[in-house]
């Protein structure tokens, strides 16, 4: 510094020189710098236009891949149900319209036999023969005019109205029981009939709304191959539900799997010992995780065998009495794993009796050793959790399944919204050193204000003589 | 997937190669049965049943008495190697804290007292164990007497050795002097440190928290 200022007895006349060659000096290389600036700017400012439009060609890029991995996935799931709609409706067909000809021919039969039965509840029975023998008395006595015997006419015709009375009345409490007795035969058959009719109206009922759930399945279905914007709309946003409820509920797996780790791993020390160590974690600790590792893995082969979950393909496409075989096998499987962990429960009850009982006995604590009545119960509901959970953990598939399956959908979304970020922030990275650029070759001419003065006044005064001689060639 | 096969193969090569350093504690309590202080063994009752209650899988534990040789052992009074199965070891702290009481029961007194025997006795003992936690617990009123022919007067390697004084009464003399009482403060946490051991002294035994 001082050297700068030496180089004229006074420091501020060797400022006032310095100053002046640096000005002097920017001012000469102005051009080139502000073109230097201009290049570094603009060359900054298209390398981020670039970077942000190739991040945005690459965001739709994602986002189509997006598209078709969720309408690839939506229509799996919808052709899924459908078949499942078909199979139900299958399963109805074959159960109860299968027997349509039985039922067809029952109901044939039971119309005959009523039929039948109404044939005969109409037949009127005949008419009483009393009348004759009384008319045949009247019509003779006007033949032997002997009025004598109208008394006995009277008496025989009373007599013979009585008993055709009483026959006519015999015969028709004969002819009403002999209908009401085929009127009573009917009654079942008409049950049975409205009950067929009954069955058969649900069964039609159940197809047609399974028709209706067929077709509105099969318009999704249609929207999806069609990758209509509303198939995608919908098949993203329930991406996301399943997304967070399947997250929720593996999240509460987890915690069941907790609870079953520590019911299994104090006891586990028992086996495997309590302070040997694997890659610095306690043995018994890996040996439970293993167990509860063990029982998720055959719990999602069982799921897969049922066909519940379609995570491994190789176990679906496997012919059904391999998969029927393997159902079992993974089932007898989690049973013994079960049992192992009911016993290894009841085991961690004993453990925790024990250490108690020798803590109390090391602190002089005679009276709490004794056990409770009621003990049993602890014991009980450890020994059931332990028997259950791995059961309750099989269903863990269902929840991972969408997990997995909605997962590559929300990731995708992450990214491409992160992309889409991304590509804004390029973008305007790219203006701000294009306006850094303009900035800078401002600050570089503040201290050049008094030659571009001299500058720009120069070339005010060469204009006017330019306009003045102009003038005066024109005059 | 080559990658996280690497990664794996990384993680369990650097798992194994870290150094296997036990991570168990071996415990040797030195009773002094000598004179008066044979009234106090009550308290070393509690401390050793307290101590059983802190110690666990593959630990050690051994009580001596101190008495007239104490380089010996014949006078370890009880001393057990945990097992690594909880049910086992309580199994053990049980047997042990049975042969204590029985010990507490029908303990003489000791005509003299060899601390630096029993200190001796301990670090062979611990040694062998090879814990990696060694703590001697000295319940004594830290007044050695000692027959005359015994020598005693040698430095107890003690490096990596914590030691703990419990309970260290104060004598009659101690009462009219105080000097002799701090003095043998001084004198023993001198031997303790001058071969690498930790020196503690815990006088309340109601706050035997930090003990292990």
């Amino acid at each position: 510094m001082d050297f700068l200022l030496g180089i004229t007895p006074s420091p501020v006349i060797s400022a006032l020189l310095w100053i002046i060659l640096v000005v002097a000096a920017l001012y000469l290389i102005r051009r080139t710098a502000h073109q230097t600036i201009e290049a570094a700017a603009e060359g900054l400012h298209r390398a981020f236009r670039i970077s942000s439009k190739a991040v945005a060609r690459s965001e739709k890029m994602l986002a189509a891949r997006n598209r078709e991995v969720l309408l690839a996935h939506g229509r799996e799931a919808k052709e899924r149900i459908i078949e499942r709609e078909f199979d139900r409706i299958n399963e109805t067909v074959r159960k109860d319209l299968a027997n349509y000809s039985s039922l067809h021919r029952s109901l044939s039969e039971s119309i005959s036999r009523i039929e039948k039965d109404h044939q005969e509840a109409v037949d009127v029975p005949p008419d009483p023969p009393g009348w004759v023998k009384a008319v045949e008395a009247v019509a003779e006595m006007d033949e032997k005019a002997g009025r004598a015997h109208i008394g006995n006419i009277l008496s025989d015709i009373h007599k013979s109205l009585v008993k055709a009375h009483k026959e006519a009345m015999a015969a028709y409490h004969e002819a009403s029981a002999k209908r009401h007795k085929l009127l009573r035969h009917m009654r079942p058959e008409w049950r049975h009939i409205q009950q067929k009719l009954a069955a058969v109206g649900k069964s039609v009922d159940s197809l047609l709304g399974r028709s209706v759930t067929i077709d509105r399945h099969m318009q999704d279905y249609e929207d999806i191959v069609r990758s209509h914007d509303r198939a995608g709309a919908t098949l993203s946003s329930s991406s996301l539900v399943n997304f967070f409820v399947s997250a929720f509920v593996l999240l509460i797996a987890i915690g069941g799997a907790t609870i079953n780790f520590s019911l299994i791993a104090r006891p586990m020390a028992e086996m495997v010992g309590g302070t040997s160590l694997i890659g610095g974690f306690r043995t018994a600790d890996i040996a439970a995780l293993v167990i509860i590792m063990v029982e998720i893995s055959m719990g999602l082969f069982l799921m897969e065998s049922l066909r519940i979950t379609r995570l491994f393909p190789v176990i679906g496409a496997l012919p059904d009495k391999t998969r029927v075989r393997m159902i079992w096998i993974t089932f007898s499987i989690l049973f013994l794993l079960a049992s192992v962990e009911a016993g290894l429960a009841y085991m961690r009850e004993v453990l925790l009796h024990d250490e108690l009982a020798t803590s109390a006995l090391l602190r002089g604590d005679t009276g709490t050793t004794a056990t409770g009545q009621y003990l049993w119960i602890t014991t009980a509901a450890q020994m059931g959790m332990g028997f259950i959970l791995p059961f309750a953990l099989v269903f863990v598939a269902i929840p991972l399944e969408t997990f997995v399956n909605s997962l590559r959908t929300v990731v995708g979304l992450a990214a491409i919204w992160l992309m889409r970020v991304l590509s804004v922030l390029l973008r305007v990275l790219g203006n701000v050193f294009l306006y850094l650029g303009v900035l800078l070759k401002h600050v570089y001419d503040l201290p050049l204000f008094v030659p571009l003065w001299f500058e720009e006044r120069m070339s005010q005064h060469a204009d006017d003589n330019g306009e003045s001689l102009l003038g005066r060639a024109g005059q | 997937m080559r990658n996280a096969i690497i990664t794996t193969l990384c993680i369990l090569l650097v798992s194994c190669s870290s150094e296997n350093v036990p991570q168990n504690t071996g415990v040797y309590m030195l009773l002094d049965t000598s004179g008066t202080y044979a009234e106090e063994l009550q308290k070393a009752e509690q401390i050793i049943r307290y101590t059983l209650s802190r110690l666990g899988e593959t630990d050690s534990f051994a009580v001596a008495r101190i008495d007239t040789g104490s380089f010996s052992e014949k006078d370890i009074v009880a001393k057990a190697s945990f097992d690594d199965r909880p049910s086992a070891v309580n199994r053990q702290k049980r047997v042990f804290a049975q042969q204590v009481a029985d010990f507490v029961d029908n303990a003489d007194p000791a005509p003299y007292t060899d601390i630096t025997g029993g200190l001796l006795q301990a670090v062979e003992f611990l040694n062998e164990k090879g814990t990696g936690r060694k703590t001697i617990f000295l319940f004594t009123d830290l007044k050695e007497d000692l027959q005359e022919g015994y020598i005693r007067d040698i430095d107890v390697p003690l490096e990596g050795f914590e030691v703990i004084a419990l309970n260290v009464t104060k004598l009659r003399t101690d009462n009219i002097d105080p000097r002799e009482y701090l003095g043998r403060l001084e004198q023993w946490q001198g031997r303790v440190e001058k071969t690498g051991g930790a020196w503690r002294v815990i006088n309340d035994l109601d706050g035997l928290e930090g003990l292990l």
